[in-house]
């Protein structure tokens, strides 16, 4: 394993790296009841790149996510990463096929410190059993420091060296974000989904986080799909959008043929009034 | 907050993953095991009797603190696992394994039964999983009631299983040699206690917590929190079944009042004095619960002797106040330190590490 060599920006890989699979979710549809989260949405993250998903409150972003990662099963619809159908795929298969998820609503597990949230991203890469896990011996031992130098790797990128053994729950919201980077980062994935990595933040945080996503994008080629509320960030470092409204896709494209858009205008800023 | 100890620089991972990484802690440990082994020197019979007690409490509540401080899955059915584990032991020694493979089978017996009484947790959680597992303590207890696979009666003789004479080791036996029951069960304490520190070292030990704190994030981090759910069960039966086999072969008899729902209850309240999810908390707390009602009574004999309580009158009445103090304890507990008696520890060796300075 290489270790001091490496630069920050360098990506360790421990395991196989990632596949990096095109993700494409054809027709989608998701209802809870009578209520249509989703309709018919069709669109493609193509490898190597960082799609937005945005839309008004209550679009069916973060519904879109959790379909991705398996939370909800939609009723209607395919969502093909490569080979795999994700619609049919359990969530604890994720990390496996390489894709990694921040949350909405900060979810890391909070009695744990830093380190031990991003080691358990490395949950589904180790191998050794639980009599091999009580006895922490020999191969158990080593499997546990070979997967921590690719945490420090981690670490390292996401700046949170001074922070790695605090407890998580005491920490600031934006360094919580920066964990929560982390976890998924250290899962080692070819596709992440992050919701909303810059809600609550202020202009330094969101700037320090923009860094990290576009580090991860172009140092790491990890693909991107980003949730995001603040219209600068995703206009900045997005290479294409896809507009959300109401569970419909009202647009897609660059982020300047969005912008120019009349429907997401609408959707956004309302229609005027005809006097 | 909790301070570590300054100028101790790791250059390796793996000494920064050390349990006891300076010379302090090791000093420490050493000192525990001398404890331990002039214990039994420096004390009579029946502190020696307490003492076990302590110790095969201290197990049943180390596996407990598995499945409730660690992975977050409230179990009412301690004194069921429990007694599946003595009365497991008791029927194969009545079988003619030795009693060291009989506690052994019982725990994996008992690990079984866990899984079994684990699968509602796919579905529930928090009280409702208390509830499921309040029927394992039902179904134990009339299971027990009902049938005798010894002389096949259906009268409820099982109630009372006599323990075979072959708990023997080098001679002595383990219900009337106290001393050698001490030894055997420190040992299986300590291997129970390392084995379980180690698992919460490894990504195992992490799921667990990690299904604590947030499944669904846990799940999406790749943990099938269903098979570790039940993994914990297993794990942490297994352990509580150790703690049976030890009450079975510590005994003459063996009857069904001692693994009742007050059983489960006080095994709940050690891990909540002792501190949730921690392995030596759940020492700390199985020693405090064991040890309170002895003092109780050792108040209570100075009292008679005085002439200020009638010594039929507070026989009578112990049982109350024992219950009472219980109750005391942990609201005390839950206001003082939420986080237990390893908590009050900690800020004890923070508290010397900063002296004379207060932060």
């Amino acid at each position: 394993m290489h270790t001091v060599s490496m630069s920050r920006f360098d990506r360790p890989y421990l395991d196989d790296p990632p596949e990096r699979l095109q993700l494409d979710v054809e027709n989608v549809s998701l209802s809870f009841g009578g209520v249509r989260a989703i309709s018919d949405v069709s669109y493609s993250c193509y490898p190597g790149e960082i799609l937005a998903i945005i839309g008004p409150n209550g679009a069916g972003k973060t519904s879109m996510l959790n379909c991705i990662c398996g939370l909800y099963r939609p009723q209607r619809g395919r969502i093909m990463y490569g080979r795999h159908n994700l619609v049919t795929t359990p969530p604890h298969h994720l990390p496996k096929i390489g894709i990694a998820r921040t949350f909405q609503n900060i979810e890391l597990f909070s009695h744990m410190t830093v380190l031990d949230n991003l080691m358990l991203g490395r949950h589904v890469h180790m191998r050794k059993n639980i009599l091999q896990s009580v006895l922490y011996w020999g191969r158990a031992e080593q499997e546990e420091i070979r997967h921590r130098q690719f945490v420090e790797h981690v670490i390292d990128l996401l700046e949170i060296q001074a922070i790695r053994k605090k407890q998580v729950g005491a920490l600031a919201y934006g360094l919580q974000k920066r964990v929560e980077l982390g976890r998924a980062l250290a899962m080692n994935p070819g596709l992440i989904l992050l919701d909303e990595p810059m809600a609550g933040m202020n202009i330094e945080e969101k700037e320090d986080m923009a860094r990290f996503i576009l580090d991860i994008n172009e140092e790491w080629g990890i693909t991107v799909i980003l949730i995001e509320h603040d219209m600068s960030v995703v206009m900045d470092i997005s290479d294409r959008v896809v507009v959300l409204d109401f569970g419909l896709k009202i647009a897609e494209g660059t982020p300047d043929e969005v912008r120019q858009n009349p429907e997401v205008i609408q959707a956004y800023l309302g229609e005027e009034e005809p006097a | 907050m909790t301070v570590s100890q300054n100028g101790v620089f790791h250059q390796t991972y793996s000494s920064d993953q050390q349990l006891r990484p300076t010379s302090w802690q090791r000093y420490r440990i050493v000192l525990v095991f001398i404890l331990i082994i002039v214990f039994p020197l420096l004390v009579g019979n029946r502190e020696l009797r307490i003492a076990n007690t302590v110790i095969i409490a201290a197990i049943g509540a180390i596996g407990l603190n598995i499945l409730v401080g660690y992975t977050g899955q409230i179990s009412l059915g301690q004194g069921a696992f429990l007694a599946v584990g003595a009365y497991s032991t008791g029927l194969l020694m009545h079988q003619g394994l030795p009693w060291w493979l009989a506690i052994l089978v019982a725990a994996v017996i008992t690990a079984l039964f866990g899984i079994v009484f684990g699968i509602p947790s796919l579905r529930l959680k928090g009280l409702y999983l208390a509830v499921a597992t309040l029927a394992a303590q039902q179904i134990v207890g009339w299971i027990v009631r009902a049938w005798d696979p010894i002389d096949g009666k259906t009268d409820g003789l099982a109630r009372e299983l006599a323990i075979p004479n072959t708990n023997v080791v080098l001679g002595n036996r383990l219900n009337t040699s106290e001393i050698t029951f001490y030894v055997v069960a420190m040992i299986v304490l300590i291997v129970v206690t390392m084995l379980a520190t180690n698992l919460f070292r490894t990504h195992i030990g992490r799921a667990f917590i990690a299904i604590r704190d947030q499944d669904i994030a846990a799940e999406v981090m790749g943990v099938d929190v269903f098979r570790f759910k039940l993994l914990s069960f297993a794990t942490s039966s297994f352990i509580v079944g150790l703690a049976g086999g030890l009450i079975a072969v510590h005994s003459t008899i063996i009857s069904f009042e001692r693994f009742t729902i007050e059983v489960s209850i006080e095994y709940l309240a050690m891990i909540i004095i002792g501190g949730l999810g921690s392995v030596a908390g759940s020492i700390y707390g199985a020693a405090f619960i064991k040890i309170l009602p002895e003092i109780l009574r050792e108040i209570g004999t100075i009292m008679t002797e005085q002439g200020w309580l009638d010594a039929a009158e507070f026989d009578l009445i112990l049982p109350y106040i024992r219950e009472a103090a219980f109750g005391l304890a942990i609201i005390l507990t839950l206001i003082i330190e939420p986080e237990g008696i390893v908590k009050v520890w900690r800020d004890v060796k923070s508290y010397f590490r900063l002296w004379p300075f207060s932060y």
